[in-house]
């Protein structure tokens, strides 16, 4: 086996350290750190999670193709993070360029009420005040 | 017999360790998997947290963190009894190996039951989105509450799946199908339970520990 016989007093240890960690990180919610306060849950969590997989799922001592294996799933969960928060914190940032074509192909748009993800129409245009019940032409 | 009791090397394997190795890279494939399936809703989560943090910090100040943080605490021991069932059934100490397994059973089982009343007290604080849906402080709340039982009930669903198949584990590891030299099945369905202690560890501070302070 690869996974050589651990020292049962090192789960015991991992697990005291869990247990901490938790506690500490149920006493930090209490407290108002701004910004930090998501910053060091995540962390916490992020530091609880190794402690799982690198000593209760024996990563640490497994082959090296195995911990490809483990960190393949986390990693590609971060590309997917990143790829759509970049679209969704950048919205608003950036002026849609085809305004004026699809003004002149569609008129002017029938905007729902209602407010967009990310506080922008998705349209392009700005919310006009309604004018009686105006069809647009097709 | 049990003592040394071994699997046959398949045919397609070189050896008996190329095929452990084979089967453990087969669990970790598997639970990459289920990183996507739970990535999707993390991904949802952020996504509308984002938008709404009005609506989540009061969403969770809803949610029960006394049951929060016992479950946490339970799902975590029962990962310690799982990875000592392991230990054990590597070490020849067929009898322990069993007990720390039905241990990992009951602790699971411990985790459903709180859940259950937790559960039960968010119905009656009517925190299930709907018709009977009672409204608190902040628009867009019910996004929280979607979020919420979606998140925790799929865990709660890998938590069942995670009991049978400790048990049908402990079944074979009490009969002896176990030793130093085969124990790949308990580590396999221990990697499974480990997984599910990990959703767990992010779900807590991301639905019961949101601007609690405030």
């Amino acid at each position: 086996m690869s996974s050589k016989s651990v020292n049962v007093k090192s789960y015991w240890l991992v697990w005291a350290a869990l247990i901490i960690l938790l506690l500490l990180t149920w006493g930090v919610a209490e407290f108002d750190l701004g910004i930090l306060n998501p910053v060091v849950a995540l962390v916490i969590a992020f530091i609880k999670m190794s402690l799982v997989i690198l000593f209760f799922m024996h990563v640490k001592y497994n082959s090296p193709l195995t911990r490809v294996f483990a960190a393949a799933g986390f990693v590609w969960f971060l590309i997917m993070v990143t790829l759509t928060m970049s679209d969704y914190l950048s919205r608003g940032l950036v002026r849609p360029t085809n305004k004026a074509i699809s003004f002149w192909q569609y008129g002017p748009p029938q905007i729902p009420p209602g407010d967009y993800p990310g506080g922008v129409n998705p349209s392009g245009l700005q919310q006009q005040p309604a004018v009686g019940k105006q069809q647009t032409g097709k | 017999m049990p003592e040394t009791f071994k699997a046959p090397t398949e045919e397609q394997f070189e050896n008996f360790e190329q095929q452990e190795e084979a089967s453990r890279l087969g669990m970790w494939t598997f639970l990459a998997t289920e990183v996507m399936f739970f990535g999707g809703m993390f991904m949802a989560y952020i996504v509308y947290r984002h938008e709404y943090p009005q609506a989540f910090a009061v969403g969770s100040k809803h949610t029960d963190l006394f049951y929060g943080t016992l479950n946490t605490a339970i799902l975590l021991t029962s990962s310690l009894w799982m990875a000592l069932a392991v230990n054990a059934a590597s070490t020849n100490r067929r009898k322990s190996s069993v007990v720390f397994l039905l241990l990992t059973i009951l602790f699971a089982l411990g985790f459903l039951a709180v859940k259950g009343l937790e559960y039960t007290e968010d119905l009656r604080e009517r925190l299930l989105p709907g018709p009977h849906f009672l409204v608190p402080e902040a628009p867009k709340t019910d996004i929280f509450f979607f979020l919420y039982w979606a998140m925790t009930g799929l865990h709660g669903l890998h938590v069942l799946i995670g009991i049978c198949v400790l048990s049908v584990i402990a079944f074979l590891a009490h009969r002896g199908k176990f030793s130093s030299e085969y124990y790949n099945p308990i580590e396999i369905s221990g990697l499974y339970w480990h997984f599910v202690d990990i959703v767990w560890i992010f779900l807590y501070p991301l639905l019961y520990l949101v601007d609690r302070h405030l």
